[in-house]
């Protein structure tokens, strides 16, 4: 069984939960930046959570199927439609071989997860069939897809329509949207006053927003405390020995746009870092529009680890909802 | 040298030998970071050395932020101890110095550097003192580079001089970062070379570009089939200059197969190192030579 790819939509790829390990050497983990989204959608056509599907930014694709299929759509509010007959989002649907599969436009969040049941049966790279474009690695042919592609689809998992992911699993940023982080790294090079500044500031999701990261504007520019650049760092106060950046990250290069390192995060660099997004609220990122406001908030490690188990213990539901 | 300890997120344990660069520091981090490796402490997951750094990724769920940053400071006072020798490996890669390709590049992205009226080349041999670029190519492929850090993207080198710090090359980055930059060109921006690994945006110095592929994501590169990466932190790197003969040969070579980087295994001594940099240098690029 296969897809036909008729249109590709803005830039659709191949992801599933990424391929941890491989950092030490510029390969980023990757996999769908709404790991949560990804889990429902295969959940709910019978397969593994942690299945390749596909993952589409701001506009759906369009897909020609050439065997009936279960399909379900999650994370961002764009309605899919089977030629042309709109479909609930969050519920596993029938397409028909012969059938198109089509989005209307999106409403709210940014990125929807395309679950098939077999999964998205691309060749594995280093244990992932996530696409890392950059490197021309995993995926369809190591890039994102295009008319004419055609998808090799995995054995149907016998998994039927009309499943459901409840309400409460169902969650997008609000308005504006929190993003928790936990001040470190290089955070002391900022004055008290950019300190205060960085977390009361409202800021404003920037159009450079993709996999690699995500950029902020609109809030005070930073100022630095005073130093005598270390050797090796380069002039720009917001300069540093080139050191490895964690997933989730903030840096500011020249102190004026906070940049936030997703799944396909560049493994080290030359700036700063005031702090990371703790690992509960990634997810949210990767359903952030351009334009839309956006906050930091200030949370100590127990907080972000409360963060995190309450996480973990909400996609525990969700799975035993969806068993 | 005070090591900092700093977490990222709940995942990330980020752990600072030195803030400013230094073969010492680069040692240290390295020793560390093998430490930790070594200790195979129950839910780090990922180790990531860099220059005068390195970072650890961990399974909170496993294992408390506290007890890691516990069971790595216990780590730190061997590793001040640690003799400073690493077995590595020395390969010679060769480099056509003022290649068209980059030169290309650069002029289209003249108004983003500093020196508009020149070239890269033109502008590093200037502000580093060199008589000529003729000069400043001697020096840069004269004396061996460390690979202090992979990583910005795939199989990226940062590369650090192993000469005295004041005879280290140092050339600001490109104003504004260009938009492009060929595969495998040899880049330097403030005291770090690099090979690009694949083409892309840059905003380090050009100076020329290696027929020699590092990152081969099909595997299909004769030297990159058993993994697709080349370098690992603490290569030690010679360039050799090359003119356009040789690497159109050379890509040649690399297309059908034959092409081999020549590696020789080295115990590297930081010691030694120290004591006589010219002539340990030279012991080094012996080696690749056969002897």
């Amino acid at each position: 069984m296969a897809i036909k790819v008729l249109h590709h939509g803005l830039a659709t790829s191949v992801q599933d939960l990424g391929r941890p390990g491989y950092f030490h050497l510029g390969i980023p983990m990757g996999g769908a930046m709404d790991r949560l989204a990804l889990r429902a959608a295969n959940l709910l056509v019978g397969n593994d959570e942690g299945a390749a599907g596909l993952e589409a930014v701001f506009m759906g694709p369009k897909l020609l199927f050439t065997e009936d299929a279960v399909v379900a759509v999650t994370g961002a509010d764009m309605p899919p439609k089977v030629d042309g007959v709109v479909q609930p989002g969050w519920t596993a649907f029938e397409v028909k071989a012969g059938q198109e599969l089509s989005f209307d436009f999106l409403k709210s969040g940014a990125r929807i997860y395309i679950a098939v049941s077999g999964g998205i049966d691309v060749p594995e790279a280093l244990g992932s069939r996530s696409t890392y474009a950059i490197g021309a690695l995993g995926g369809y042919k190591g890039r994102p897809l295009a008319a004419g592609d055609e998808l090799p689809v995995g054995a149907s998992t016998g998994a039927v329509a009309g499943r459901s992911v409840a309400e409460e699993f169902r969650r997008g940023p609000g308005s504006p949207a929190e993003l928790r982080v936990l001040p470190g790294l290089y955070w002391d090079r900022l004055t008290e006053e950019a300190k205060d500044g960085f977390f009361a500031d409202e800021w404003k999701v920037a159009p450079e927003a993709d996999r690699m990261g995500y950029r902020f504007r609109g809030g005070r520019k930073m100022s630095f405390v005073d130093r005598q650049q270390p050797f090796g760092a380069g002039s720009d106060p917001s300069n540093i020995v080139d050191s490895c950046y964690p997933y989730g990250s903030i840096q500011i290069p020249g102190g004026t746009e906070p940049i936030i390192l997703h799944r396909d995060a560049v493994s080290g660099g030359g700036y700063f870092m005031v702090g990371t997004v703790i690992s509960a609220d990634m997810d949210l990122i990767g359903q952030l529009q351009p334009h839309k406001p956006a906050r930091f908030v200030k949370v100590t490690m127990d907080e972000a680890l409360a963060a995190r188990a309450e996480r973990k213990a909400l996609i525990d539901r969700m799975r035993a909802s969806l068993a | 040298m005070s090591v900092r300890y700093s977490f990222g997120g709940d995942e990330h344990l980020f752990v600072e030998c030195s803030d400013e660069m230094s073969l010492d520091a680069f040692f240290k981090s390295l020793s560390m970071a093998k430490g930790v490796r070594e200790s195979g402490i129950k839910g780090v997951t990922e180790i990531c050395p860099a220059n005068a750094s390195f970072q650890i990724k961990f399974d909170p769920d496993i294992i408390k932020p506290d007890d890691v940053l516990a069971e790595v400071r216990s780590i730190e006072g061997a590793a001040e101890k640690a003799e400073p020798v690493i077995k590595t490996r020395i390969v010679e890669i060769p480099v056509y110095y003022n290649d068209p390709w980059t030169h290309e590049t650069l002029m289209r992205f003249r108004e983003r550097h500093q020196d508009p009226t020149g070239t890269d080349l033109d502008y590093a041999a200037r502000i580093n003192d060199f008589g000529s670029v003729d000069d400043f190519v001697a020096a840069h492929s004269g004396s061996p580079w460390f690979v202090s850090m992979v990583g910005f993207v795939a199989g990226l080198p940062f590369m650090y001089q192993m000469v005295e710090r004041q005879r280290q090359i140092e050339v600001p980055k490109y104003l504004r970062p260009r938009t492009d930059t060929p595969k495998l060109t040899v880049g330097h921006g403030g005291c770090f070379g690099c090979i690009y690994s694949v083409r892309g945006a840059g905003g380090y110095q050009m100076f020329g570009i290696t027929p020699m592929p590092i990152f081969d994501p099909t595997q299909t590169t004769s030297y990159l089939r058993d993994f697709m990466v080349f370098f690992r932190p603490g290569d030690i790197v010679k360039f050799k200059p090359i003119g356009r003969d040789a690497y159109d040969q050379a890509v040649e070579d690399v297309d059908k197969g034959r092409f081999a980087p020549p590696i020789r295994e080295v115990n590297f001594d930081l010691r030694e190192f120290s004591k006589d940099i010219d002539g340990y240098n030279a012991r080094l690029e012996g080696m690749i030579n056969g002897h």
